[in-house]
């Protein structure tokens, strides 16, 4: 089993106008099994959480940690930490001109395994998890995200989750821009894989309806770049009833709408 | 890291040039004005170093009115000598051109050695031959030099109605640094079928004229690889008439050479042709490279292609695209694209990128252009990074794959295979 601890993060970013802190101190452990969603309204530092563990460099760490198996990953390159087993589904994947997905699906699981994937058993996997996403056969040879649809650059993220098996897989608002065949297509993708036990869930959210597809474990709600209420599943129905208007500085603002 | 723009073919009842000078944005750099004027600081009369603005108000150059009217001419004397303001050379470092456009041109020429298909035929003819001039007429002072100094020319045909049974190789090997001319006839006849590869290597000082007939029906491919040493200089003028119904692509390949400037023209003679003209071209530190092209859409129904990509990397590095197509009113039913892009990947490069777009009949399919020079994009890294791919890597994956597409076109696998490797060694001595 393995542990991703993060402890009291700050994080901030540099702007034109300054620089300006976005996380304020977010405490959060997942283990192997667990799904936890982190749910909040717009510009509470959901997104912010997600890129910072990935690496992005746009983001600054100012204090606290982040762990995989006491493995200091703030210490490691963006690459370094993808093989160390995390993953970040992106919210919005860029478009690589000149790379075939097949070309990038196999450079990257090469990278991760340290060895090439033995090509029969590849191909066979990349065309089910193709087949199962219902990803169209003739994307393997188009470039990466070149001219794809919201919904299929989803999907196509999800693809890379089930055939990189990442320890920790953190959701950037994958749920976003989908209608609810594509959610499902892309809910079951992440169910499958999670089902198999070997990795933990962080799955970024502003909507409650991907959790009636994805069951989360733990609840999480942002506020303002801290977690503002813990708790279970219990905690999602709550906010689907109530929104986040709970959460807010009365007169601070007109977000979560 | 876009900027293009497409003309519907019913906006376009008047005479347009896209591409010229617009007042919109004012742009403040020292030696470049929103036409890039005085580009080249080794051009005489031009002094951009320092504080001092320069000036270049006394000097204007003066664009030719329409692309179409550019001078042509097989005499020397009819082109002034060269000062660096002229339209067509203000990209380029005279001073680097060895003496190409100064001197006489009597050094030794490369050798040319044609291998490859058994069923054409290949001679050396001298200057009384009546195919001298069966398809270009030289547009600058170096071509025009080059015509009057050779004595001879090598003439490859291939006959009508005939398959060459293989890729035929013209391989030119410089191995003199005397300024020199040289002159290549491609004669491929009605109903032919063929592909000729022009292969330079080697170091020369080098003033070319190629000759490229393409007959009704014929299907032809031209690919001109310069893979020179690093003190090669190479003006090549390929111009290429272009028959009824034919069919006719267009390969540069730039890689090797101090200074390299291929001028590749399609003139269309007869209605339902299609040419493709692409190029790669990849330069590293202190080489300039650089590609004016011509599409002269003369009559209807014709359809052309252009896709150039280059990439830069080192101090010095320099490439230049200058892209002209001509739709004359004669030529309805046009139908006409090019694209530029350009992937800077260091600092200290610089590329430039004009695409000219002259439409003087509405009554056309379609035109349209665009051009794109980006920096490498963090994001793409960011990216291709987070799956765990190391930089060196992701860089080397973006980069091939953005000159692929080039490299694809040629359909000959050696050729294909020798330019991929080159590409990777550029990539490799660049530390990408």
């Amino acid at each position: 089993m393995s542990t991703l601890e993060i402890k009291d993060l700050h994080v901030s970013i540099n702007t034109e106008q300054g620089n300006v802190p976005i996380l304020k101190g977010v405490t959060l452990t997942i283990n192997t099994g667990e799904t936890h969603a982190i749910m909040g309204p717009n510009g509470s530092g959901k997104s912010t959480l997600a890129s910072t563990i990935a690496g992005h460099p746009r983001y600054i760490v100012d204090s606290g940690s982040i762990t995989l198996d006491g493995e200091d990953v703030l210490e490691m390159s963006v690459d370094e930490r993808a093989r160390a087993g995390l993953f970040l589904a992106m919210q919005y994947p860029v478009e690589v001109p000149g790379v075939t997905m097949t070309n990038f699906l196999r450079t990257a699981k090469t990278a991760l395994d340290g060895k090439a994937p033995s090509l029969r058993h590849w191909t066979k996997d990349v065309k089910e998890a193709m087949t199962q996403l219902r990803i169209d056969a003739d994307f393997a040879q188009r470039n990466v995200n070149e001219g794809f649809s919201g919904g299929e650059k989803k999907r196509v993220e999800i693809l890379q989750l089930e055939l990189f098996k990442p320890r920790f897989a953190i959701l950037d608002e994958t749920d976003s821009g989908l209608d609810v065949d594509a959610l499902k297509v892309v809910s079951e993708g992440v169910n499958r894989e999670h089902g198999k036990g070997n990795m933990g869930t962080l799955l970024i959210t502003h909507y409650t309806r991907i959790l009636r597809y994805i069951k989360p474990d733990f609840v999480h709600v942002f506020v303002d770049g801290r977690i503002a209420e813990e708790g279970g599943p219990e905690l999602a129905d709550r906010l689907e009833e109530e929104g986040y208007d709970r959460f807010l500085v009365p007169g601070s603002a007109t977000a979560g709408a | 890291m876009a900027e293009t723009s497409q003309l519907s073919p019913g906006l376009t009842d008047e005479k347009a040039r896209v591409g010229a000078p617009s007042d919109e944005e004012k742009v403040a750099i020292d030696g470049f004005t929103e036409e890039g004027e005085n580009l080249s600081p080794l051009n005489t009369g031009t002094e951009q170093h320092g504080a001092r603005r320069h000036s270049h108000g006394d000097e204007p150059v003066v664009p030719e009115a329409s692309r179409g009217e550019r001078l042509k001419s097989y005499r020397l004397a009819d082109f002034a000598p060269l000062t660096g303001r002229e339209e067509d050379w203000r990209f380029t470092p005279l001073k680097r051109l060895r003496g190409l456009h100064s001197e006489p041109l009597s050094g030794q020429a490369p050798a040319v050695t044609v291998t490859g298909a058994s069923n054409i035929q290949v001679e050396t003819v001298g200057r009384d031959d009546a195919r001298f001039g069966c398809a270009a007429v030289p547009e600058d002072r170096v071509s025009a030099a080059a015509w009057e100094a050779v004595t001879a020319a090598t003439v490859i045909t291939i006959p009508e109605e005939t398959v060459a049974d293989c890729e035929v190789t013209v391989s030119v090997r410089g191995t003199d640094s005397a300024a020199a001319a040289q002159h290549i006839i491609i004669d491929a006849r009605r109903f032919s079928r063929a592909v000729v590869v022009l292969d330079h290597q080697g170091s020369a000082v080098l003033s070319q004229n190629v000759e490229i007939l393409v007959g009704d029906g014929a299907e032809l491919t031209v690919v001109s690889v310069q893979e020179w040493d690093d003190d090669a200089v190479h003006v090549s003028s390929q111009q290429a008439k272009i028959g009824r119904d034919a069919r006719f692509k267009h390969v540069v390949v730039s890689l090797g050479g101090d200074l390299v400037r291929l001028t590749p023209s399609s003139f269309f003679t007869a209605p339902g042709a299609e040419v493709e003209m692409y190029g790669l071209y990849f330069a590293d530190a202190g080489q300039h490279l650089e590609q004016r092209l011509l599409v002269d859409h003369a009559v209807p129904n014709c359809k052309s292609r252009v896709t150039y990509k280059g990439a830069l990397q080192g101090q010095g590095a320099h490439t230049v695209w200058v892209g002209d197509v001509l739709i004359r009113k004669e030529a309805e039913g046009t139908d006409t694209y090019e694209v530029n892009r350009n992937l800077v990947l260091t600092d200290g490069a610089r590329s430039d990128s004009v695409p000219n777009l002259e439409i003087e009949t509405g009554q056309i399919e379609g035109a349209g252009h665009a051009s794109a020079t980006g920096r490498f994009d963090d994001e793409h890294l960011f990216y291709l990074m987070a799956r765990g791919i190391d930089e060196k890597t992701a860089r080397r994956l973006v980069v091939r794959g953005f000159l692929n597409e080039v490299i694809q076109q040629i359909k000959v696998p050696v050729l294909e295979e020798r330019l991929t490797e080159a590409v990777e060694r550029e990539l490799a001595a660049g530390n990408l």
